[in-house]
């Protein structure tokens, strides 16, 4: 037995594995920077939606023909789902303490948002690759 | 040490002391703040569903655009909308809170709780703003 202990952790905690899995920096940090991504690229976004209102499904698909504004959209899907993704565990993580339902929930999470965000970049890159008129 | 049950199982002789819970406290609003940080997080959450909700819509032709975007365009569909645009402007606002306090700044009461006011007046304000410009673009 070891007169000096590496960590204050417990045989028995380190066993469960319920320690920190030092993904919190990372998260932490993740958080922010697209948090200061989303700031600029909400307003475009909201700007953006001001313009496409009245101009209808062939307006829209125009204004999606330039490469900017298809860029600008998928950063916006990239950078919110990101953002909405970890946000939703923080939650999951403080409110959900049954290890199924937690685990079911940090999963359909992660599935929900990887998901929507492959399905809407796709769905933008189809009409901003379409062939004018013919979209 | 020979009180010490912990591995007994028995079940404990008094009720452990609670901290604070939400009902002993006096609504401030910093409070209200950080909870509707959250709130408005979940429904956006929603927002951004239904914003890939609208790039299928607009991949799949124009009947499907036409149909979604008359669904966003009802009533109901515009009040949801107006509620996103508050949702999007207080937690933007909120969040560049937490980012002034994330530098270590802002945290006297008197300052957090101006900023909590100018949260919400932005927020109020800019929906008016955006819902303004709508109105007068035809897009309402």
């Amino acid at each position: 037995m070891a007169l000096a202990p590496k960590s204050y952790r417990t045989p028995l905690g380190r066993a469960r594995g319920m320690g920190s899995a030092h993904h919190g920096v990372g998260h932490f940090i993740g958080q922010r920077a697209s948090a200061v991504a989303l700031l600029f690229l909400l307003l475009w976004g909201v700007w953006s939606a001001l313009k496409l209102a009245p101009v209808g499904y062939d307006g829209a698909v125009a204004w999606l023909h330039s490469p900017i504004h298809t860029a600008l959209l998928v950063l916006l899907l990239a950078a919110g789902f990101y953002h909405v993704r970890i946000g939703a565990q923080v939650i999951i993580e403080d409110y959900l303490h049954t290890p199924l339902v937690k685990a079911a929930s940090l999963l359909l999470n992660t599935f929900v948002c990887y998901g929507a965000f492959v399905l809407a970049a796709l769905s933008v890159l189809k009409v901003a690759f379409s062939v004018s008129g013919a979209a | 040490m020979a009180d010490v049950k912990a591995d007994t199982g028995a079940p404990a002789l008094r009720p452990r002391p609670l901290s604070p819970h939400l009902q002993v406290w006096r609504w401030h609003i910093t409070m209200a703040t950080s909870i509707l940080h959250r709130v408005t997080g979940c429904a956006l959450y929603v927002g951004a569903l239904v914003l890939t909700g609208w790039a299928v819509s607009l991949a799949s032709g124009p009947d499907a655009y036409a149909a979604y975007t008359g669904l966003l365009g009802s009533i109901l569909g515009k009040l949801v909308m107006i509620g996103f645009t508050l949702c999007v402007f207080f937690h933007m606002a909120n969040g560049v809170r937490h980012l002034v306090w994330d530098i270590g700044k802002g945290f006297l009461p008197k300052t957090a709780e101006f900023s909590a006011v100018v949260a919400f007046a932005f927020a109020a304000v800019a929906t008016a703003v955006v819902w303004a410009i709508a109105l007068l673009t035809g897009s309402v």
